[in-house]
């Protein structure tokens, strides 16, 4: 573990895989709850957790360096299912890439249990992990103008599920009616870090 | 329909609508957004009696035009401009009274970028997540104001300060910038740290609310390619791959891939928001507090 100091009140905390970010992300969410960790933003992503808003960086910098992290046990966290049409135009290429046939691919992605290991992009946007390295697959050529609100999609190791109408790179392999971003509902973001997500395969409509 | 409410006349460039925005959702993707320069929307707010959060308009370049339904006070500030209540000059920079039905153009800036006007009562736009900012990233809050609309407005909170006017900081001829560096600095070559604190930049007219962006020297990289996704904060400089620095603004992406090689302290981001395209921009690293 490393800690960089980010301008006069952050800190980015740096690990060696997404599994330790994600130990690391509920330590501080503990701590916190606690009332032991006073900052403005705990934003986790692929290999860091930041703390944005903290009165003593250098301080947590070196009792963070310091601290044990424990595992976190995936029963603590949230599991949500979302059905999901494997309809996207680009399944077959996905097929392909990962040498198997579109049905393999659909029972391999609604096979895996997925966590969000973070969010961005746009609110509501989580970066699912669960699929084995193997099946990273790279971004599109050409992005597309525009893809679908609701449009499950893949880019290197994750899965996304766009929560509005956006421009985006990613391979489309189904689509979900889940509303995955609503401000005016608590909590507005369906997905959030460290929430288990299970795609449930559903009959086109 | 309440005569609490104000008619957009003429909306300008660009004006949103901005508070002090929605920190504590960047887990979620949310960006912090709210008013680019916040001392000044919070001056204006004090001149008209509102809360320090009460909702603002902050203008771009040409100003905007308002005619309220009732009676309303009003107070104009950031980047200094012309003020006008029914054709007749009014004070900037002080609270102004506007009655019914009356014109309040807010002309165009005579220096600096954002102008900031505050309405006794605030607009009283809906809020997303605790904040009326409008994020012109992730599509959150209001929309950017248009001609023809029509934006409520709060209920008077207070008595106005009892002042006629308060100085107010000029827009800089130069950008100075303190930076602390890091946290990705090592990502660079020293001869880019260095170029990044002795070679002339210049703000570049594609500057917005997300970002301030730079002309200058592209700063060389010692190493290729993208980082993984990590948390970004408010005034982080990003080298994008063209080498040249981008500093983050409110409205700012949460996550990012392209490495940070230092960050702006808070204090110089509101004259970061005033300085027009062509402003020289001078990155001095200080230490740590």
């Amino acid at each position: 573990m490393r800690a960089l100091l980010v301008g006069d009140d952050a800190l980015l905390v740096e690990v060696s895989s997404g599994a330790e970010a994600r130990d690391l992300h509920a330590e501080l969410l503990r701590r916190r709850a606690a009332g032991a960790l006073a900052v403005r933003e705990i934003v986790p992503a692929a290999r860091t957790v930041l703390l944005d808003g903290l009165a003593d960086p250098a301080r947590w910098a070196a009792e963070l360096t310091a601290a044990q992290v424990p595992e976190s046990t995936a029963r603590a966290r949230a599991l949500i299912e979302l059905p999901v049409r494997y309809d996207g135009p680009d399944l077959a290429a996905v097929a392909a890439h990962w040498g198997v046939t579109e049905r393999e691919a659909v029972r391999i992605h609604a096979g895996t249990e997925f966590t969000v290991a973070f969010c961005g992009f746009a609110p509501g946007f989580g970066y699912l992990t669960g699929l084995p390295d193997r099946y990273d697959v790279p971004r599109r050529a050409t992005p597309r103008t525009a893809v679908p609100a609701g449009a499950v999609a893949l880019a290197g190791p994750y899965t996304g599920v766009y929560p509005r109408s956006s421009p985006g790179g990613w391979q489309l392999i189904g689509t979900t009616d889940a509303v995955l971003w609503d401000h005016a509902r608590v909590p507005a973001a369906l997905l959030a870090p460290g929430t288990r997500v299970r795609f449930v395969p559903v009959e086109g409509a | 329909m309440t005569d609490r409410a104000l008619l957009v006349v003429r909306a300008g460039a660009l004006t949103t609508v901005q508070d002090r925005g929605r920190p504590g959702y960047a887990h979620l993707g949310v960006p912090r957004s709210g008013a680019l320069d916040p001392s000044a929307a919070a001056l204006v707010n004090r001149l008209v009696g509102n809360p320090p959060d009460a909702a603002v308009l902050e203008t771009t370049l040409d100003g905007c035009a308002l005619r309220p339904r009732s009676m309303v006070r009003v107070a104009v500030g950031g980047a200094p401009c012309p003020v006008t209540v029914g054709g007749r000059p009014a004070a900037w920079g002080a609270p102004v009274v506007v009655p019914a039905g009356e014109l309040l153009e807010v002309g165009a800036a005579t220096a600096g970028v954002r102008g900031y006007v505050a309405v006794s009562g605030g607009i009283a736009a809906e809020p997303v997540l605790g904040s009326r900012a409008t994020d012109l990233l992730s599509g959150l809050g209001p929309a950017p104001l248009a001609d023809g609309m029509v934006l409520p407005l709060g209920a008077p909170a207070g008595p106005p300060a009892r002042v006629d006017g308060v100085p107010q900081p000029r827009p800089p001829a130069e950008l100075v910038l303190r930076v602390t560096l890091g946290p990705r600095a090592d990502w660079f070559t020293a001869r880019a740290v260095r170029d990044l604190s002795t070679r002339a930049y210049r703000v570049s007219a594609a500057s917005n609310r997300i970002g301030l962006r730079t002309e200058g020297p592209a700063l060389e990289r010692a190493r290729p390619g993208e980082l993984p996704s990590e948390g970004m904060v408010l005034g982080a400089v990003q080298v994008p791959p063209d080498g040249r620095p981008v500093v983050f603004l409110a409205d700012h992406p949460t996550t990012g891939g392209y490495p940070v090689i230092a960050v702006v302290r808070a204090g110089d981001l509101p004259p970061a928001a005033q300085a027009l395209p062509g402003t020289p921009v001078r990155f001095v690293p200080v230490r740590r507090r």
